[in-house]
C-alpha cells in the first residue's frame, strides 16, 4: 500500500494552498481531486480557459490561476480523477481512479472537500431544465457554454454573480427572482459597519447588481410560493411577489440559496459536526487552523464553514502550517499573518449572513413536494414518519428511503433535518444528520471484485 | 437556447440516442448534450419521469445515462470523447410487491 | 429512588428485535414490560441486516423454532398492524459443482429423516426455473421455497409499537450500566435512573456478554460486524434470496430492484464506541462470487454499505433460555447473524417462559450452561 504524510482531499483553493504549502514544508504530500484539472468548482477549467471566457468570468476566477501554477509548482503528487470513496478510522483511503480501486495510507488527512449548494425543495424542481445557479456557471467556466433567457431565482451572492457573468457573456438572464426576505435588509443593516472593514465585497456586490439592472433583466425582490411549471421540462416558473402572482415563461431556471459546508467525509470521519445558527447549516467541528475532533484530521476551506474563496486559499495555507507547528516546525510569524488576514476577510460574513439567510418555507417545503430527489420522498411522507415516531434522519431512511439513492442524500440531507427538527420543534442540531457510509459514491461492482491489497491476508 | 462563449474551435462527435452531438475538448458529456439542446437525460427509477442536468459537479446523480452500454454513469463527471454511445437510461424498473 | 413507572413484571435489556419481540408476547400474557435500549430500537443487528426470513440451512437445533417463527410470520401484517415489508419467496443455495450437489442432498436426507421436509433439492432445470439469470456453471441447489424476507428496520419498529400498544414501556438512550438483586427484584441502574422487576431478560446482543459476566455467568459473545453492500436499481431478474454452497454469499434483489449482497465477510466493530467499520478488501471475494453467479452484476453499481455490531456465540448458535445460575433471569443473545428469522418465534417461546415459567420448545442445545461447563482456560 502507497503511503504519505499528509493527503490533501480537493483541488479547490483550500486544498490546493494547503497541498502547496505542506510540500514546501517538506512533506510528502498527495492531492486527490475527482475533476480532470485543478481549481475545484470556483476556478475549474481555469488553467484551460482561454481570454474571452475568462473575460466573462471576471477578474475573481482570473485570480485561480497563480493558485493553480503554485501547486503544479510545488513537490505535492496530484492524482487528477481521482474519486475518494472511503477512508478507514486509521486513515486509510480506498479511491478509484481510472477504473481501478487503490489504498493509500496517510499519516495526516486535509479534507478541502468545499461546499455544495443548499438544497431547495420547490414544486417542479426535478424537471429537466431545471439546475442550480453553480450548474450554469461550471457549464460557462469549463466549457464556455452559455445559457439564454435563463430565470435564476433564490438568494445569495452567487444569483447576482451568475447573472453578471451571463450578461458579460452576452446573455442575460430572462429575470431574477430573488426570495431574500424584506425583514433580512433590515436586520443586515446592524451588520453593515462591520461588513465595510472587508475589503471590497460590498463595492464588488454592488457593481454586479448595478449590471445586471442597467442590462434591463427583470428583477423580483421578496418572492414568494414558487413553483416551476412544465411537463416532461420545464416550462415556466410561478411565484407571488409584491401581493401580486407571476408566471414567466422559461426552458432554463436556475435555483440557488447559498452554499453549506459539503459534509459526506467529515461524517464518514466521524469527525463532531455542530449546527451553525448563523449559516444556518452544520460543519464539523474545528479550531481556527481546522484540527477537527478526530485525531490527524484536519478540514480546510469552506468545508469547515462558509468563508468563500480567497478565506478559503488563506485556510489551505494557515491548516498546512499548523501542521508543521505541531511538529515544530514552519514559519509562525506567516501562520499569525494568515490568520490576521482570514479574520479581516471574514468582517463582510455576518453581514451576508443575516441578508442572505434562506426564508423560512425554503427548509419548509409543502406536504407533496419532493424532497429526496432519488427516491422521490416528499416533505408529507417525512413528516408522517416523524408523526409515526422516527425520531431523527436515519430512522426517515430506513423508513422511506430518503438519502438511500445514488447521491447518498448529498443533496436532500439538510433539508430532511430540518424538516424532522421542525416537527419535533427542535433544533437541526438536536435532531442531527444522516449517518453517511460507504462508499461516498456509488463505484462498480466489477471494480470491487477486482479490489486486491498485495499485503492483504487472504482471509480473516 | 445555448450558445458557446468561443465560435470557433476543434470539435469531435459521439451519439446521443443515435443523434449525432458535436462536442468540444474539455466537455463533459453533459455539458455537450446541454449544448445540443438536450436536456432529458433519464428516466425516474421511481415514477419514471425525465430527469436532466441539475448539479454539474458530481453531487446530484440526476445526469444518469448509459454510455458504451454501461448503465449509471454520471454525464457531467464522464468526459465527452469522440465515438462514444451514449442512451437516455430509462428506469421505472420497481417492481410491484406481490 | 424508582417510581412507579420503573416498575415492572419484566425488564428486557436490549431494543433489538428478541428485546421487543419478547417484550410483546410477554405484554400479551398480561405481564407489564420496561424495555431498556442504550441507543435506539433496532440501531445495530436487528436494524440493519439482509432481512432474509430464511429457515433454509439452519442449525439442526435450530430447525423447529425456526418453523415456529415461519408460522408467525405468514401472518405478521394482521400480527402487528404492519406488513414489515414481509413478502414470501424461495431461499436458494446454489450448488457450483456436483460435489456441492451431493452435499446438499446429503443435508436434505439428513432433515427429512428428522421429519423435516421444507428444504428441497432442485436439479439443473428446476433451479434454473427459480433463477433464469444464473449462471451456466450452477448445477443445482437447496431450496426453502416459501421462506420470505422483510425489511428489518420496518419489522423491529413494528414490534415496538405494537408493544408499546399493550403498554409496553420503551426507554431509548438508556444504558443499564448495574444489575443486581435486591429483595426479590431485579434493580437495574441506568445512569441516574433505577428500574425494577422481579423478572429480567438479557437481550443485549453484542452486549449480552457484559451483562452476563456481571451476572457472574460468562458467556463468550464475540462482537462482530457483518458486512452488506447495496447495489442501484437494477431491472428486475431475481425473485429468490440466494447463497452459495462452497463459498460465502447472499443475494437478493429488492422488490425496488437494489440488490442487497452479504455473507460471511465482516468488518471491523467495537462495541465500547458502537463503531462498525468496513473494510472493503475483504468484500472482493463477495462481489466476484456475485458476478460469478450472476453474471448480468457485472454492470451494477455498489450505492451503499452496512454494517451493524452483532453478537456471535463461539458455536453460532444463541443463547437462549433460563438463566442457570439465578432465578428469574433470562438469556436471549448471540443469534450469531441469523436471528432475524427466528426473532418472532424466539419472542414467543420467552413470553411464554416468562410469564409460565415453563416452555416446550426444545432450548436444551442453547443452554448458557454449555459455555459454564466447558473447562475454564
Amino acid at each position: 500500500m502507497k503511503s504519505c504524510d499528509i493527503a490533501v482531499i480537493g483541488a479547490g483553493p483550500a486544498g490546493l494552498a494547503a497541498a502547496t504549502r505542506a510540500a514546501d514544508l517538506g512533506y510528502d504530500t498527495v492531492l486527490l481531486d475527482e475533476q480532470p484539472s485543478p481549481g475545484g468548482q470556483i476556478y475549474r477549467a481555469v488553467e484551460t480557459a482561454d481570454h474571452a471566457r475568462t473575460e466573462v468570468m471576471g477578474a475573481d476566477y482570473a485570480r485561480g490561476r497563480a493558485i493553480v501554477d503554485a501547486f503544479r509548482a510545488s513537490g505535492a503528487a496530484y492524482m487528477d480523477g481521482a474519486l475518494v470513496w472511503n477512508i478507514s478510522t486509521d486513515r486509510v483511503i480506498d479511491f478509484s481512479r481510472g477504473g481501478a480501486s487503490s489504498q493509500l495510507s496517510a499519516k495526516r488527512i486535509i479534507v478541502a472537500t468545499g461546499a455544495v449548494e443548499r438544497p431547495w425543495p420547490l414544486p417542479g424542481w426535478t424537471l429537466p431544465g431545471v439546475t442550480t445557479a453553480g450548474a450554469l456557471q461550471i457549464l460557462m467556466k469549463a466549457s464556455g457554454i452559455v445559457q439564454e433567457d435563463a430565470v435564476l431565482a433564490g438568494s445569495g451572492p452567487l444569483l447576482w454573480l451568475v447573472a453578471a457573468q451571463l450578461v458579460d457573456a452576452g446573455a442575460p438572464p430572462r429575470a431574477v427572482v430573488e426570495t431574500t426576505p424584506r425583514a433580512h435588509y433590515r436586520a443586515a443593516l446592524a451588520q453593515l459597519p462591520a461588513a465595510l472593514r472587508a475589503p471590497g465585497y460590498l463595492a464588488k456586490g454592488w457593481r454586479m447588481m448595478r449590471k445586471v439592472k442597467r442590462a434591463g433583466v427583470r428583477h423580483f425582490a421578496g418572492a414568494e410560493n414558487i413553483a416551476i411549471e412544465g411537463a416532461d421540462a420545464a416550462s415556466a416558473i410561478r411565484f407571488t411577489a409584491k401581493g401580486a402572482s407571476e408566471r414567466i415563461e422559461a426552458s432554463s431556471i436556475a435555483l440557488h440559496q447559498g452554499v453549506v459546508p459539503n459534509q459526506q467525509i467529515t461524517r464518514l470521519l466521524r469527525c463532531d459536526h455542530a449546527w451553525d445558527a448563523a449559516q444556518q447549516c452544520f460543519r464539523p467541528v474545528t479550531d481556527e487552523d481546522g484540527q477537527s475532533s478526530v485525531q490527524e484530521v484536519y478540514v480546510a476551506g469552506d468545508g469547515a464553514g462558509i468563508g468563500g474563496a480567497l478565506s478559503a486559499a488563506l485556510h489551505g495555507e494557515i491548516t498546512a502550517l499548523a501542521i508543521a507547528a505541531r511538529d515544530g516546525r514552519g514559519d509562525p510569524a506567516r501562520l499569525k499573518s494568515l490568520r490576521a488576514e482570514r479574520a479581516r476577510d471574514a468582517a463582510v460574513r455576518p453581514f451576508l449572513e443575516t441578508l442572505y439567510a434562506p426564508a423560512p418555507h425554503v427548509t419548509a417545503p409543502a406536504d407533496d413536494t419532493i424532497v429526496c430527489r432519488c427516491e422521490e420522498v416528499t416533505a408529507g411522507a417525512i413528516r408522517e414518519a416523524v408523526n409515526l415516531g422516527a425520531p431523527g434522519p436515519n430512522q426517515v431512511k430506513s423508513f422511506l428511503r430518503a438519502g438511500m439513492g445514488p447521491c447518498q442524500g448529498r443533496v436532500c440531507g439538510p433539508v430532511v433535518s430540518a424538516i424532522i427538527a421542525e416537527r419535533r420543534g427542535e433544533t437541526p442540531g438536536a435532531t442531527g444528520y444522516y449517518r453517511i457510509r460507504p462508499p461516498l459514491k456509488p463505484i462498480p461492482l466489477s471494480e470491487l471484485a477486482q479490489f486486491t491489497i498485495p499485503d492483504a491476508p487472504e482471509d480473516r | 437556447m445555448v450558445r458557446r462563449i468561443e465560435p470557433d474551435g476543434e470539435t469531435f462527435e459521439f451519439t446521443f440516442e443515435g443523434r449525432t452531438i458535436v462536442a468540444r475538448p474539455g466537455d463533459s458529456i453533459a455539458a455537450a448534450l446541454t449544448a445540443a439542446g438536450i436536456v432529458n437525460l433519464r428516466d425516474s427509477v421511481v415514477s419514471g419521469r425525465p430527469r436532466g442536468v441539475f448539479c454539474m459537479m458530481g453531487s446530484c446523480f440526476d445526469c444518469l445515462v448509459e454510455i458504451d452500454g454501461v448503465p449509471n454513469r454520471q454525464a457531467c463527471m464522464t468526459a465527452a470523447a469522440s465515438g462514444l454511445e451514449v442512451r437516455r437510461q430509462r428506469g421505472g424498473v420497481e417492481v410491484q410487491a406481490s | 429512588m424508582s417510581a412507579a413507572d420503573h416498575r415492572a413484571d419484566l425488564i428486557v435489556i436490549g431494543g433489538g428485535i428478541h428485546g421487543c419481540s419478547a417484550a410483546l408476547h410477554a405484554a400479551l400474557r398480561g405481564m407489564s414490560v420496561i424495555v431498556l435500549e442504550k441507543d435506539t430500537v433496532g440501531r445495530h443487528a436487528s436494524g440493519v441486516n439482509a432481512g432474509g426470513v430464511r429457515r433454509l440451512g439452519r442449525h439442526y437445533a435450530e430447525v423447529p423454532l425456526s418453523q415456529r417463527s415461519m408460522e408467525i410470520w405468514y401472518g405478521i401484517a394482521d400480527f402487528l398492524d404492519d406488513d414489515c415489508g414481509f413478502q414470501v419467496a424461495p431461499q436458494i443455495k446454489v450448488a457450483e459443482t456436483e460435489e456441492e450437489l451431493a452435499q446438499l442432498a446429503a443435508r436434505r436426507d439428513e432433515l427429512n429423516d428428522m421429519g423435516f421436509t421444507h428444504e428441497v433439492l432442485l436439479d439443473r432445470a428446476e433451479v434454473r426455473a427459480h433463477l433464469p439469470a444464473v449462471a451456466d456453471h450452477v448445477v443445482g441447489g437447496l431450496a426453502c421455497l416459501d421462506d420470505g424476507f422483510a425489511q428489518p428496520y420496518q419489522t423491529t419498529f413494528a414490534f415496538q409499537r405494537k408493544a408499546e400498544s399493550l403498554g409496553v414501556r420503551f426507554h431509548e438512550h438508556t444504558r443499564a450500566n448495574a444489575v443486581r438483586k435486591e429483595g426479590g427484584d431485579w434493580l437495574v441502574e441506568a445512569d441516574a435512573q433505577r428500574f425494577s422487576a422481579p423478572r429480567l431478560l438479557n437481550a443485549a446482543g453484542a452486549w449480552a456478554g457484559d451483562l452476563a459476566a456481571a451476572l457472574n455467568e460468562p458467556a463468550p459473545v464475540e462482537a462482530i460486524a457483518p458486512m452488506m453492500i447495496v447495489t442501484s436499481r437494477l431491472p428486475h431478474f431475481c425473485d429468490a434470496v440466494v447463497g452459495a454452497t462452497g463459498r460465502p454469499l447472499s443475494f437478493k434483489q429488492m422488490p425496488n430492484g437494489t440488490v442487497v449482497l452479504g455473507g460471511g465477510r465482516r468488518g471491523r466493530a467495537d462495541r465500547a464506541t458502537n463503531l462498525s467499520e468496513m473494510t472493503f478488501p475483504e468484500l472482493m471475494l463477495t462481489a466476484q462470487t456475485a458476478i460469478d453467479i450472476f453474471p448480468a452484476m457485472r454492470d451494477a453499481t455498489i450505492v451503499r454499505s452496512w454494517s451493524g455490531v452483532e453478537g456471535r456465540m463461539p458455536d453460532d448458535i444463541p443463547v437462549i433460555g433460563p438463566s442457570a445460575r439465578h432465578d428469574n433471569l433470562y438469556h436471549a443473545f448471540g443469534f450469531s447473524a441469523h436471528g432475524f428469522q427466528l426473532g418472532p418465534g424466539v419472542g414467543e417461546i420467552m413470553g411464554n417462559l416468562i410469564a409460565t415459567g415453563a416452555t416446550n420448545a426444545p432450548l436444551q442445545p442453547f443452554s448458557i450452561a454449555r459455555f459454564s461447563d466447558a473447562p475454564q482456560p
